[in-house]
């Protein structure tokens, strides 16, 4: 690890002053991607702008028809969360799956989502339940959000205050991990509010998170398993590695949006 | 079982208090008054020439005390690292083995290779001044492919084609001659895919130079100190045996990759001299990715030629070892010697012929690897069984029943003479507790819910306790393979045995104290086992090829029979009999026929106070050492069965069922033992489903971290059922066979074929990863009535 500043800014206002201070400053949330990065000297900001102790960036409330999420609100918080649990479990459940105990119990939503790691979890339900990035300078919509592989639209000094998800009549998250690292390799969200089916890919897109139109199309009729039988993706534009072609990963998205559904109308 | 203590009773660890509580001393636990650390600046390139290597401005950075590079190598002398054991080609001419420099002289050969190394007050500061080394690289085309190797540019200039060796073993023109005759001829090619060992404690060396005796010590991640004190001393040059101790203290796994004389250790121990400071060096994973010896790694063709009944009239096998970049410490004996003589199985094998290419890629060194040798071997020929089987309509386990070898001792002709089994009992006993009759009922059940059922049989035989020294002598072996035991006992009966084998995880302290409270009669707790330290242990040969218990407690074995055996003149002294009237048993001398007697410790006492007889008739004291040269090498041998449930859909293979039935001999302690064959499956499971060393074209170690190379973990793995046969190993005295491989060289074979029964074809390698397997259903030819 690099030499580095430190700073623990008590409120949003003056991390947001400090990173407009220092141009090649990083946030710190949970850390969990950031530092062991920076272990690896593969990262080297001059400055860590520590939002642990900042005000008001933890916790979970329902709002109307919204559960809103803190941006440092732990993975450990929302998995157990009785609110989260109750109205939309596909989120708890989710989050109990992310990494391992020590990852869920440091790592936060604000921090996974700002990252958008290509095989991170949280970037699905986000785009599939169609929730709202709320910053320290305004509201965005998860479809304008999540910009490709690591890039989003949080502009220089933006920092992520929470997360607003609107409450789906059915939802749920399947993942297939990669057998090494486990990150999710596919990971579906499927999501039906009203009217309205969201289906969010995670960890195949060779762009980072994305909606597949042809399972959504597939489910507008009916949100049901069946509906996507025989439905094909394509695997251009897909990511391939040595676990997974782009093929592999194609035929995989609609299996495991299949269980995800199946999963969403089970009881 | 003689006691609970005793040989057979399943005695819980000693040593494991000191382990789950973290109070373990392991190298990196060292640290010497003064201490600096060493950060070892690694080749980005799969080959390369240095054209410039520039080390001024590193030299100046904050905290170093030097850096040091093949230049300073050269100038004091210091040799390179060996390969101790000699191959010979087909004509008989020697291998060529290339320089193997600690540090690289002029030419880097794998991602990862040693450029320079830099000594600083910090680890830090040492990593941080390494970034200021200008290195000048003249990159050359990377050499990955084994095929085409002979056709890359020569990595060492010894050997043009990249070829170190041409081998073969058994006689061809008989092999030729049967395959004549065949009835029908099963081919298969197969690929042995290249592992990273993993151990948990990365390797890790601490070098200490006292300039007022002149003594290195090395504390160092060894599974056999004495072997790297008379590298480092005879070979490498760094100092006489006897200003060199080797400490090799706690040790956290090995599998094969911490026998080795690795760079790292020897600059670490050269250095403290050159910079009057002890230096240190932790691997971390990725170096240990990058630098540990790989294994496995070849590729096969391999062809079995049978008559109209099924029975084996000759066995061909031509196989292409990757050696890696440099020959490591025993890499040229694994694809030869380890490996062709255990190409005859369980069977009786009228012919086998077998070639061995060993090659040289610009990849990390291979050598042994858990089984070293024999996996591979057990590889080709249970895989070629199932495959033949298949092709002759036999039920598999009847194909290989009516070849088992029946009769011992039974010469193969490949080297090995095999001095007892009972291939059938095993064979009998796994098809039971895998309930092979009903295998039917339950592959339809999987069918009803979308899912390919399989099973798949492995019967392995092994050689361990390697091995009479003037047989591997004879085969081009640098060392003599015996084992050295003292058992020192202390004037109160207390007992210390001082072995040369090491733990890293077997268990000795437990075991080994076994023997001795079961042959002195004394508590378990009463013996300590002294391992790890050349100033404590005379010599000895280390721990590898499941050698421990047959060689090593033979030592420990013969050294107790001459404790007792002085006891009996101590007592007969004492108690004032014929020595040929004194019996021991149960702990106690007694005179034949009287109710007089003594416990162990008395005797011990009578040796040290030595009142009762002068030193003309005995001498003091009561303390006896023995060397252990075994007369063959035993033959452990079993069934695994494993039965596997595909998902078609995703192709994700679910291990269901595992019967392991194996035949150790006799066993000292069933629980460490049944720990030995979990571990050894679940490394063969990984080998079979997940693991695999992946290079890129360009010689990249892809799978340098956990991100992508693949581990097995808990929740892949099934509940083992084990049983075991026992025939005692006719050779050693405590007719002991060896289990600390079996697992690892069973199981992939057993997956395969089990999967390979499953899909309805042969074609898928391993690791037979969910994408693979995916891969291969949708090349089924004939799709599997999975609906």
């Amino acid at each position: 690890m690099y030499a580095f500043s430190y700073h623990s800014p008590k409120t949003v206002r003056q991390a947001a002053t400090l990173l407009g201070k220092n141009p090649d400053a990083k946030v710190l949330a949970g850390g969990q991607t950031l530092l062991p990065t920076m272990k690896q000297r593969l990262a080297s900001p001059s400055a860590l702008v520590d939002l642990g102790k900042a005000e008001g960036l933890s916790g979970i409330e329902v709002k109307g028809r919204n559960v809103v999420i803190g941006a440092m609100t732990r993975h450990a918080d929302v998995a157990t969360s009785a609110v989260v649990g109750e109205a939309i479990p596909a989120l708890a459940a989710l989050a109990g799956g992310i990494g391992d105990p020590a990852v869920r119990n440091r790592g936060t939503i604000g921090g996974s989502i700002a990252n958008n790691d290509p095989a991170a979890d949280y970037p699905s339900a986000v785009l599939a339940l169609n929730a709202t990035i709320i910053t320290n300078k305004r509201k965005i919509p998860a479809d304008q959000f999540f910009q490709g592989m690591f890039s989003t639209a949080l502009e220089e000094g933006e920092v992520i205050v929470k997360v607003s998800f609107p409450i789906p009549s059915k939802a749920a998250y399947e993942k297939f991990p990669n057998p090494a690292s486990r990150y999710a390799m596919v990971g579906v969200f499927v999501a039906k509010k009203g009217s309205e089916t969201r289906v969010a890919v995670t960890g195949a897109g060779s762009d980072g998170v994305f909606r597949s139109a042809e399972l959504e199309a597939a489910l507008k009729a009916r949100f049901n398993p069946k509906s996507l039988d025989g439905v094909k993706v394509k695997a251009s534009g897909l990511n391939s590695d040595i676990h997974a072609s782009s093929e592999y990963r194609a035929h995989l998205i609609p299996v495991i949006a299949k269980r995800a559904v199946a999963k969403a109308t089970a009881k | 079982m003689s006691s609970a203590t005793g040989i057979g009773a399943s005695v819980l660890r000693k040593e494991d208090i000191r382990f789950i509580t973290g109070k373990g001393q392991y190298t990196d636990d060292v640290n010497r008054q003064g201490q600096a650390h060493a950060y070892f600046l690694r080749s980005p390139h799969a080959h390369a020439t240095i054209k410039k290597l520039d080390i001024s401005a590193a030299k100046k950075a904050p905290g170093v005390l030097d850096v040091l590079t093949g230049d300073d190598l050269a100038h004091d002398k210091v040799g390179g690292l060996i390969c101790g054991w000699m191959i010979h080609n087909k004509d008989g001419s020697p291998m060529k083995a290339g320089a193997h420099p600690a540090l690289a002289q002029g030419k880097v050969r794998y991602v990862g290779d040693h450029v320079a190394v830099v000594i600083a007050e910090t680890y830090s500061q040492a990593k941080d001044a390494a970034e200021k080394i200008i290195v000048d690289y003249g990159v050359l085309p990377a050499v990955v492919d084994m095929n085409t190797a002979s056709k890359g540019p020569a990595i060492h200039d010894v050997a043009s084609d990249n070829v170190v060796y041409d081998w073969h073993l058994g006689d061809k023109a008989a092999t030729e001659a049967a395959f004549k005759n065949a009835k029908h001829i099963t081919k298969i090619d197969l690929v042995n895919n290249r592992l990273i060992p993993n151990a948990m404690e990365p390797r890790a060396a601490v070098g200490d130079y006292d300039a007022g005796t002149e003594v290195f010590t090395l504390y160092t991640t060894s599974q056999n100190p004495h072997v790297a004190r008379l590298v480092l001393s005879a070979f490498i040059g760094i100092a006489p045996e006897h200003k060199l101790r080797v400490i090799a203290p706690d040790v956290g796994g090995g599998f094969g990759s911490k026998i080795f004389i690795y760079a790292e250790e020897t600059v670490c121990v050269w250095a403290s001299k050159r910079v009057g400071r002890p230096v240190k060096w932790t691997a971390d994973r990725t170096e240990a990715f990058l630098s540990d010896a790989h294994g496995r790694d070849h590729i096969t063709h391999a062809e079995l030629a049978t008559d109209d009944k099924g029975k084996i009239l000759a066995f061909r096998v031509k196989t292409k070892a990757n050696l890696g970049a440099y020959l490591s410490t025993f890499s040229s004996c694994v694809p030869t010697y380890l490996y062709a003589p255990l190409l005859s199985g369980q069977y009786d094998i009228p012919a086998i012929y077998v070639e061995v290419e060993g090659i040289y890629t610009t990849t990390a060194p291979v050598d042994a690897y858990r089984g070293a040798g024999r996996p591979e071997a057990t590889f080709v020929v249970e895989r070629m069984m199932e495959k033949a089987a298949r092709e002759l309509g036999m039920d598999p386990a009847t194909f290989r029943r009516k070849n088992f070898v029946k009769s011992f001792p039974h010469q193969t002709p490949v080297i090995m003479c095999y001095d007892t089994g009972n291939y059938t009992a095993s064979l009998d006993l796994a098809l039971e507790m895998a309930d092979y009759k009903n295998f039917g009922k339950r592959k339809k059940e999987s069918a009803k819910h979308g899912k390919l059922r399989g099973i798949g049989f492995s019967a392995y035989i092994e050689a361990c306790g390697i091995a009479p020294s003037a047989a591997v002598g004879s085969l081009g072996a640098g060392v003599g393979l015996w084992e050295s035991a003292e058992v020192r006992v202390n004037p109160v009966g207390t007992v210390e045995v001082l072995t040369g084998s090491h733990s890293h995880g077997q268990g000795h302290e437990t075991t080994f104290a076994q023997l001795v409270s079961d042959r002195l009669g004394i508590d378990i707790n009463s013996v300590a086992i002294v391992h790890g330290d050349t100033d404590k242990v005379q010599f000895g040969m280390g721990t590898y090829g499941s050698r421990s218990g047959s060689v090593g407690m033979s030592a420990i074995s013969k050294a107790l029979d001459k404790v007792i055996a002085k006891g009996k003149k101590v007592a007969s002294y004492a108690l004032e009999a014929s020595e040929k009237d004194i019996e021991f048993k149960d702990g106690r001398f007694s005179v034949a026929g009287t109710d007089k007697s003594l416990a162990f410790g008395e005797v011990a006492l009578q040796a040290y106070i030595a009142h009762k007889f002068t030193g003309a008739e005995l001498e003091p004291g009561l303390k006896e050492g023995a060397f252990y040269d075994p007369t063959n090498f035993t033959f452990p041998s079993g069934v695994h069965i494993c039965e596997v449930e595909i998902d078609p859909d995703t192709g994700v293979t679910s291990i269901e069922k595992w019967t392991a039935v194996d035949d150790f001999g006799n066993v000292i302690n069933p629980m460490i033992v049944e720990g030995q064959v979990h571990g050894g499956i679940a490394q063969g499971i990984g080998q079979a489903l997940m693991e695999g060393a992946h290079y890129d074209k360009d010689g990249q170690l892809v799978t340098a971290s956990y991100m992508d190379y693949t581990m097995p973990r808990a929740d892949n793995l099934p509940s083992f059922q084990i049983g075991m046969t026992n025939t005692p190993c006719t050779t050693n005295p405590l007719g002991l066979k060896g289990c600390g491989e079996a697992g690892a060289i069973a199981s992939p074979p057993a997956v395969i074929n089990a999967i390979t029964d499953a899909i309805g074809h042969e074609n898928i390698a391993m690791p037979a990863t969910p994408q693979a397997v995916w891969m291969a259903i949708q090349a089924s030819s004939t799709k599997i009535a999975a609906e």
